[in-house]
């Protein structure tokens, strides 16, 4: 009935009215909140105080977590296994990371007024083209997401088109990403080559080494995590969303009842790519670098084991399956850094044998269960 | 198509001069209209010219033994496969050999697959709501909003496909038989022109069997309606008229009782099993 | 320095040749020692003359003693015997008598002093060391030492050279020395010399001509500059040639590393990301069988290869009965499950051998080159390799096409309902399909041992690139991976020298990618009704 009665709002504010989303919401924001509290209300050297570090690295698991939303949508719901969302990542860093850069100005080792240092160290004497308009915050933002978008919109066109999915896909979009980062470790592409870029100083004019501007990234990560959160949930719950999961289950029945599917595809996977490049935005002056090392196929296809994790199809399941499996790592490469790939090996098996709707799947199971013992009561009074 | 082709057709640039019922003129003639087809799959002619005509409103058997072509031809028809050679028109204005599978089906065909094909993770309601003739493209679909009228729509078909108790139901949890309805149910929402059917009764019941008879002799006459189908008894059933397909390409065509009587046929298909044939 | 080493030549050839080859026997010991004596002088011009004296000795001892002189093993014990080290490599070396041959045993190398020798003496030997080969009996020296005289040849070895080259009965060793003497004419700023030189692929020979063509005789630069143009042609030819062998080379170890792939993708629709994995544990069984036999690399690699495939083959076993069977029917989650797999077996060996590279060793069999000219030498190691590979695939293709097993696993690619029903059993075909893929990753990975360090990340840096060539050359194919192997190999070579490597592989992934929009399914796709999954 729920469906029905909220159906006819806007689509965009549809998601508000479910009550997943708003679970959701409220322990998103109740966590941004009590993080907030934690840190600027309770003193130093008490055992609840939450350090600068600590939301530091909570900033960097909240956009995971929207990385991780953005592979959901395309996976989840569109069947789409893509092996190079990290590279939307990087692209989405890279562009912030490029803003960065220009903030720096003449405060660089070399002191040089417009090229960042390495180019200098490259004795390169004036910027590359695509480097022009980063200086301006509107330019760079929007190149956060149109960057990935297009390289997005490229690739799916042609893929799509093709009709190229399954494995295939997930092949190609690995060896996408395997090529961008052979591509970015050179230096003749003005990326900063091995090192990438790094050394920010501000951003939008606040300092990016005090911890005022931490907590407003964490927040800001947070806020941009439920929007895009919202903004997924109101493409699945639309009949596009339908159209998706149809596509997903029987992409030539779709064809044929009239859907152009290769579009569906494209219009979903560039929305998720820029998702991507916004969580790859938000990550880069929290780690205050971004390398090459984030388009490495490893890492792609880590981000597809948070939202199996989790649980496919759920969103929320992304969000959870991003945060346990960094803070995982977290503990792990602290505790024996050695036993941390034995211990990714062992979830990807297990997850995907033992574990196939993931941590989400557990949840939802007791929910049906209870559910299932009120309505077996219920029938036996009626 | 391309542009300059929709140019030359002059009533879609102009909408007002497009006709109001539908886009397929079967003003001259037959609905579909399969001339000299002919596919081979590394040398092997699945379908070897084969002539085919449909009218308007009319229930047409297709029967023919295994490998005969019979669902290569739906497959051309719906533009999944393309022929090495020949040409297939729907009503005397679209040529089917240049559009792609969407396109066709938003012109009026419906297609239901041999192995019931339906969208297992959505609800059956859904699954009718989606097959819906609308406007089926990306910023529409996304904004699309569930009217009174819609709601009616569906409500209509679940009810003629029997199947009104499960609509919030998820497909995948249907009977085979039901799938089958289901998938009846999304090619009726299109509101199509011509529905092919392939094998609407293989594994069902005698009571879901004659069902299925009643809902397809009821469409016809409403829309053309193509019938794959193996079982004999249900081709008697509602056949008026039968073609027979041998090695891709027609071996007989006319009623039921005269095509059984054709020796050939006999030969070649009947011959194997007399008795249902007689 | 130059000077020095034309006049010991001088000196040698004037004084040695006419009698050189008719050595004569048995001389007397103490004047041998008298010349060895003349060695042991702290003055390394007082040295040069004593290897002139020695060359000019006719003793037949004289090439073994500058060999070892050259090479340090010329020594010297505490009560004044010289003697010559056999094997310097140990604490202790085995030793014999310069003068009588024979065998004194093992020596510590404390009691012995070498006779020390610089660059210039060092320079002077190996000339000397050459002219001596010319009139060795065994044809192999010959040559060696008529290669080292190119550039070598001055004004008066040129007038014996000739009579050498008229004497010479090996053609091979007849031409170099022409060759040697045509530098010196050209040099010299004869016309002759050019003539001789047009068709020699040797640096020596560029470089002289290439001075030439720049030098004052109009005629000789003309005729010069013809030369090397048409030597340049010939080079281009060659490097064509070497590109191509490099580029067949690169491409047999894509062949061995994606055709395991190919079967069990082929097959079964299982994407196995711990294929590369399979294929490090192959290089590894490899080295493991080379630390089991110590001294025999040869016969280890040799074991290796039926210990490899096993090996590969076991673990393969383990994979698909562990994991993949449970996941039927889900490729993308084997993909994922396979993925973990091949993360487990890397840290495995990281933990448990070491995280380091391992040399395996190549058997002298397999190493050096086939010279082909002066400008195309093929490495054996890769033409082995490149053997092995086509090897390989002929079994492979045997196996698929004439054995019962091909059949059923052709059967079950085609419809494995059907094949079920017909009695076939899916599931130990299944078994019988990925052992057989992951053994021949485990064949590749022995391959790889012989042309790259063996580390944990070997695998890792192969599997995008086996992806790469199954899907260029269509998913159940074993031609199309050979063809797209081969093709990608060369391809690279072709790119890479004016893309550079990186940019080479890069292009090479967009091409792919490109290439994959057109023909989803290949170079060589599946077609009709089997094709639609």
């Amino acid at each position: 009935m729920m469906t029905q009665s909220s159906s006819s709002q806007f689509w965009l504010t549809r998601p508000l009215g479910e009550r997943t989303t708003q679970i959701f919401l409220g322990v998103l924001f109740a966590a941004l909140l009590l993080v907030t509290v934690l840190h600027l209300a309770v003193p130093q050297g008490h055992p609840l105080y939450v350090n600068a570090y600590t939301v530091n690295l909570f900033g960097k698991y909240l956009s995971y977590a929207l990385l991780a939303v953005a592979v959901d949508l395309v996976w989840g719901y569109l069947g789409i296994l893509s092996l190079g969302h990290g590279a939307f990542f990087a692209i989405g860093g890279y562009a912030m990371g490029m803003y960065l850069m220009r903030q720096i100005g003449d405060r660089g080792t070399y002191g040089h007024p417009v090229l960042p240092d390495f180019m200098v160290f490259l004795n390169w004497d004036s910027l590359p083209w695509y480097w022009y308009g980063f200086d301006m915050a509107w330019f760079a933002f929007a190149m956060v997401l149109l960057a990935p978008g297009l390289l997005a919109l490229v690739f799916g066109f042609l893929a799509f088109r093709s009709r190229v999915t399954g494995v295939y896909l997930s092949i190609i979009t690995q060896a996408l990403t395997f090529a961008l980062m052979l591509a970015f470790f050179r230096n003749e592409m003005g990326f900063g080559g091995n090192n990438g870029l790094t050394d920010f100083r501000e951003l939008l004019g606040y300092n990016l080494r005090s911890n005022d501007t931490r907590l407003g990234l964490f927040i800001a990560t947070g806020v941009a995590l439920a929007l895009g959160y919202i903004l997924c949930r109101a493409i699945v719950t639309s009949k596009l969303g339908r159209v998706c999961v149809a596509t997903r289950d029987a992409e030539a029945r779709t064809r044929f009842i009239g859907y152009r599917v290769e579009r569906f595809q494209l219009f979903v996977f560039v929305v998720s790519a820029m998702l991507a490049g916004l969580a790859g935005a938000l990550y880069v002056p929290q780690v205050g670098i971004i390398n090459p090392s984030e388009f490495s196929p490893l890492f792609s296809i880590e981000i597809v084991l948070w939202v199996a994790l989790g649980g496919r199809a759920t969103l929320y399941g992304a969000v959870i399956g991003a945060i346990l499996v960094n803070y995982a790592k977290t503990v792990f490469t602290g505790v024996m850094p050695d036993a941390w790939l034995f211990a990714l090996g062992a979830m990807f098996v297990l997850v995907t044998v033992l574990l196939p709707k993931g941590v989400a799947g557990l949840l939802i199971r007791r929910k049906r269960q209870k559910h299932d013992e009120r309505a077996s009561t219920g029938e036996a009074s009626a | 198509m391309s542009f300059l082709q929709s140019l030359k057709t002059r009533d879609r640039v102009f909408g007002f001069m497009a006709p109001e019922a539908s886009p397929v003129d079967v003003r001259h003639g037959p609905i579909l209209y399969l001339e000299d087809v002919t596919v081979s799959f590394d040398g092997f002619k699945a379908i070897n010219n084969l002539n085919l005509t449909i009218d308007d409103g009319e229930l047409r058997c297709i029967i023919g033994p295994n490998g005969a072509g019979k669902t290569t031809m739906m497959d051309i028809i719906t533009g999944k496969t393309r022929p090495n050679e020949g040409s297939v028109w729907f009503g005397s204005r679209h040529n089917l050999l240049q559009m792609n599978e969407p396109e066709i089906a938003s012109l009026g065909i419906g297609r239901k697959f041999q192995k019931p094909t339906v969208f297992e993770a959505l609800s059956v309601f859904e699954n009718l709501e989606l097959a819906m003739a609308a406007d089926k493209r990306i910023f529409p679909t996304l904004t699309a909003r569930m009217t009174g009228e819609i709601k009616d729509r569906i409500d209509e078909v679940l009810e003629t496909i029997g199947l009104t108790a499960l609509r919030y139901q998820p497909a995948g949890i249907l009977s085979h038989g039901q799938k089958q309805w289901l998938e009846i149910g999304m090619l009726l929402m299109q509101r199509p022109r011509l529905l092919l059917v392939d094998e609407p009764v293989a594994g069902m019941t005698e009571q879901e069997m004659e069902r299925t008879a009643e809902l397809l002799t009821g469409l016809a006459g409403k829309q053309s309606v193509v019938v794959v189908e193996h079982d004999m008894g249900f081709v008697r059933s509602i056949a008026r008229t039968v073609t027979v397909l041998h090695q891709g390409s027609v071996l007989a065509e006319g009623s039921m009782d005269q095509v059984s009587s054709d020796p050939n046929v006999v030969e070649v298909y009947l011959g194997a099993d007399d008795e249902e044939a007689a | 320095m130059r000077r020095f080493l034309i006049l010991g030549l001088a000196c040698l050839l004037m004084g040695w040749l006419p009698t050189a080859q008719a050595q004569q026997a048995s001389p007397d010991d103490s004047a041998a020692l008298e010349l060895l004596e003349a060695l042991d002088v702290s003055s390394y011009p007082a040295k040069g003359e004593a290897i002139t004296a020695i060359l000019q000795s006719d003793d037949e001892r004289a090439r073994d003693w500058l060999q070892a002189l050259l090479d340090g093993r010329l020594q010297r014990t505490e009560d004044g015997r010289f003697v010559i080290v056999l094997d310097n490599s140990g604490r202790n070396w085995p030793v014999e008598d310069a003068l009588t041959n024979e065998s004194l045993g093992e020596m510590s190398r404390r009691d012995l002093n070498r006779i020390g020798i610089n660059n210039a003496l060092r320079n002077q030997l190996r000339s000397a060391i050459a002219v001596v080969d010319l009139y060795s009996p065994n044809v192999d020296r010959r040559r060696t030492s008529a290669t080292r005289l190119l550039g070598e040849v001055d004004e008066e070895l040129a007038a014996p050279l000739s009579e050498l080259i008229a004497e010479e009965e090996d053609g091979q060793v007849q031409r170099r020395l022409a060759q040697a003497l045509a530098i010196y004419q050209v040099e010299s700023g004869q016309l002759e010399g050019v003539e001789a030189l047009r068709g020699s692929l040797h640096p020596r020979a560029r470089v002289a001509l290439s001075r030439a063509a720049n030098g004052d005789d109009p005629i000789v630069a003309d005729a010069a500059r013809e030369a090397l143009a048409s030597i340049e042609q010939n080079l281009k030819i060659n490097r064509g040639i070497e590109t191509l062998y490099f580029g067949l080379s690169l491409g047999s170890v894509l062949v061995l590393a994606a055709i395991g792939l190919a079967i069990t993708f082929g097959v079964m629709g299982v994407i196995n990301m711990a294929h590369g994995e399979l294929i490090m544990l192959g290089a590894y069984t490899t080295w493991m069988m080379q630390q089991l036999l110590p001294g025999q690399p040869g016969l280890a690699l040799i074991l290796s290869i039926p210990a490899g495939f096993m090996v590969a083959a076991l673990v393969g076993i383990a994979i698909e009965r562990g994991v993949i069977q449970f996941l039927k029917g889900r490729p993308l989650e084997t993909l994922l499950a396979t993925f973990g797999i091949s993360l487990i077996l890397q840290q495995l060996v990281r933990t448990v051998i070491s995280p380091l590279n391992r040399t395996v060793v190549t058997p002298e069999w397999m190493s050096g080159s086939l010279v082909i000219n002066d400008a195309l030498s093929l490495t054996l190691n890769r033409m082995v390799v490149l053997g092995f590979a086509l090897v390989v695939f002929a079994s492979l293709m045997l196996i698929m096409r004439r054995t019962r097993l091909g059949l059923e696993v052709r059967a079950v690619t085609q419809n494995r309902a059907m094949a079920r029903s017909m009695g076939i059993r899916a599931t130990r075909v299944d078994i019988m399909t990925f052992a057989l893929g992951s053994g021949v990753a485990g064949l590749a990975g022995v391959a790889l041992s012989q042309l790259t360090n063996v580390g944990p990340n070997l695998g890792q840096n192969y599997i995008i690139d086996s992806f790469m060539v199954v899907v260029f050359g269509g998913v159940g194919n074993l031609w199309g991976t050979l063809v797209a192997g081969l093709s990608l190999g060369v391809i690279n070579q072709i790119l890479e020298p004016w893309a550079g490597a990186v940019l080479a592989k890069i292009i090479v992934l967009v091409f792919i990618i490109l290439f994959i929009q057109k023909r989803p399914r290949g170079l060589f796709p599946q077609k009709g009704r089997a094709a639609e999954g």
